[in-house]
């Protein structure tokens, strides 16, 4: 059965005067991996941000399992959505400590047996229980990202908002990020929700696409919808779309 | 696995409870020496009401008052030093980052200006204290409104801070310009940080002031960890992070602005004591505000004890001895956490 998690109507977001968003809406299914696209600047992190009340929309509603966002208190939201910003800097905290942070929202005042077996789960999952006392400033890139990754998954959300997670990372790691995405996805029936700027793995990973083009949505659906024409109407590029082993390939000619 | 990080933890946990130690020993060494010399027996002896009329005099009028307040000053210096540089998110933030100290340094000196000397001294010393208290609170409040309406970022709040400053600085210097030689003495004396200035009653205020404002700075010790992560981050976890800003900020300053009108400008321990805790244990403000908290007051329990025993009879005043020191601490921490090979 297809549940609709995420439903956005009619979003409008300005930075002073500049209109951002433009009346974008569209919804979201529980379990699916969604990919926002579009060029610099056309306002994929904006629109990101609207989501969980990192900022405020002017207009327009966001809801959540039917919730509207504006209605829940700080920690309801928190326990809602998890948040990979996109760009984490290390510093002296361990690797176990800023996931266990990632509980902030559960914690009332001592950190409960509960709370340490989540965390210990997700450092297993994602392969961290190595570096589980190694301060976040020794780690390298990919292993940063797994680490912040965790923190939003211990979180518990229905809803991941990941802002360009493959930023910075080797091929071996955004293949791996990735895949521990969609997979928690598919296992957890988390929906996750992510800006990309990378087509290729944004269509080997995701089942759905929104095309944001100067703040309006230009197209949403499938793998249906990345289609030559739409990407030069978007990116300005010419594109061919191959099929290499079973997996679309975005070549530009 | 599970077992490590237990162990991490008690790690930290030890290191309070060496610090407590600590505290208490140096404490009692603190009691027994100084101009007129007492043995540790003589001391717990007049501690429990035992001890002969003039060791009583010396150790509850003068010794302990002394050194309690230096144990409380440097934890409220401490405390507050790494919480502002959390809210602040900048190392180099302290309790005197907002132009607190110039603020009551100001407020001090018009006192002194105004209602002029007495004989053996100033006329009014709690006139001082009140001026100086005001002073600070006028730096204070004028930071945060303007913090409020505008929606400062932490950078332009520090920048704003180092203004007002200058705009302080200049009025002291105005002033002074004014005074003649002996209220010139006075107010140069006055900016010595001396913990030989308080007696029980502003001991209890001192108290008072640490403790509130601790609980609040522990009830919020996630939210702080958190902000470590970046604003947008502490957004997503929940924390309202304007409200945690505001609230911190003040009462941060509120505690150093005490602690200035009573004692004087105590330089660089809320600097570099959360910095040397940080080096120990971590970033992590769980520990952080307790471990400082104890370490602040060791550091300034121990610098009043070099400053009394240093060039005894003569007692120097421990804002003199802890500048001294810490210039160079802190120079060498800089070099170490921040020099780039």
């Amino acid at each position: 059965m297809i549940i609709i998690k995420l439903s956005i109507n009619g979003i409008e977001f300005s930075y002073a005067s500049k209109k951002i968003l433009k009346n974008v809406s569209f919804n979201v299914n529980e379990g699916e991996v969604f990919s926002i696209l579009g060029v610099n600047g056309s306002g994929k992190s904006t629109l990101l941000k609207c989501i969980n009340r990192i900022l405020n929309p002017k207009k327009g509603t966001v809801l959540i399992d039917n919730f509207n966002i504006k209605e829940m208190d700080n920690s309801e939201l928190a326990k809602y959505i998890g948040y990979v910003p996109q760009k984490s800097s290390g510093n002296y905290m361990t690797v176990f400590d800023t996931v266990l942070l990632g509980r902030k929202p559960h914690i009332k005042w001592e950190v409960s047996k509960r709370d340490l077996e989540v965390v210990h789960e997700v450092l297993k999952l994602l392969e961290l229980e190595d570096y589980m006392l190694k301060y976040t400033k020794e780690l390298s890139g990919g292993e940063l990202q797994k680490v912040i990754i965790g923190r939003a998954l211990v979180q518990e959300p229905k809803l991941l908002l990941l802002d360009e997670p493959t930023n910075n990372l080797d091929i071996k790691n955004q293949l791996e990020v990735m895949g521990i995405i969609r997979s928690i996805s598919k296992s957890k029936d988390i929906t996750s929700i992510l800006v990309m700027h990378d087509l290729n793995l944004a269509l080997r990973f995701s089942d759905k696409f929104a095309l944001l083009k100067n703040g309006k949505i230009y197209a949403v659906g499938g793998e249906e919808v990345i289609t030559p024409e739409n990407i030069k109407n978007i990116y300005g590029v010419e594109v061919h779309i191959e099929d290499v082993r079973g997996y679309p390939i975005v070549v530009p000619v | 696995m599970r077992g490590e990080y237990k162990k991490y933890i008690l790690k930290k946990v030890l290191l309070g409870v060496v610090l407590i130690l600590l505290l208490f020993l140096i404490s009692l060494l603190s009691l027994c020496i100084g101009e007129y010399n007492l043995t540790v027996n003589e001391v717990i002896n007049t501690l429990f009401g035992k001890g002969r009329g003039h060791q009583q005099l010396v150790v509850w009028n003068m010794r302990l008052p002394r050194i309690l307040s230096a144990i409380i000053a440097g934890a409220s210096l401490s405390v507050a030093g790494a919480v502002m540089q959390c809210i602040l998110r900048n190392p180099l933030a302290s309790p005197f980052t907002m132009g607190i100290s110039h603020g009551a340094m100001f407020g001090a000196c018009l006192a002194i200006l105004i209602f002029g000397l007495g004989i053996g001294g100033v006329a009014c010393p709690y006139m001082i204290t009140i001026f100086a208290f005001l002073g600070a609170l006028g730096c204070v409040m004028a930071v945060l409104t303007l913090a409020k309406i505008r929606n400062l970022t932490p950078e332009a709040m520090i920048l704003l801070g180092v203004a007002l400053s200058s705009l302080f600085t200049a009025g002291t210097m105005f002033i002074q310009y004014f005074s003649d030689e002996l209220e010139l003495a006075a107010m140069v004396y006055w900016t010595f940080g001396d913990l030989g200035r308080v007696s029980w009653n502003e001991i209890y205020i001192l108290l008072i002031a640490l403790i509130l404002s601790s609980i609040y700075f522990i009830l919020r010790r996630w939210d702080y960890n958190a902000l470590e992560a970046g604003d947008e981050v502490a957004k997503s976890l929940g924390v309202d992070i304007g409200k945690i800003r505001l609230m911190s900020m003040l009462l941060s300053s509120l505690l150093t602005a005490v602690n200035v009108a009573f004692l004087g400008i105590i330089g660089f321990i809320g600097l570099i004591s959360p910095h040397i805790i940080r080096i120990l244990v971590g970033g992590d403000y769980r520990f952080l505000i307790p471990l400082s908290f104890l370490f602040g007051s060791v550091m300034l329990l121990s610098a009043d004890i070099l400053s009394r025993t240093l060039i005894s009879p003569i007692v120097l005043p421990v804002g003199i001895l802890t500048s001294f020191l810490g210039a160079p601490m802190f120079l060498y921490l800089l070099l170490k956490m921040y020099g780039r090979r």
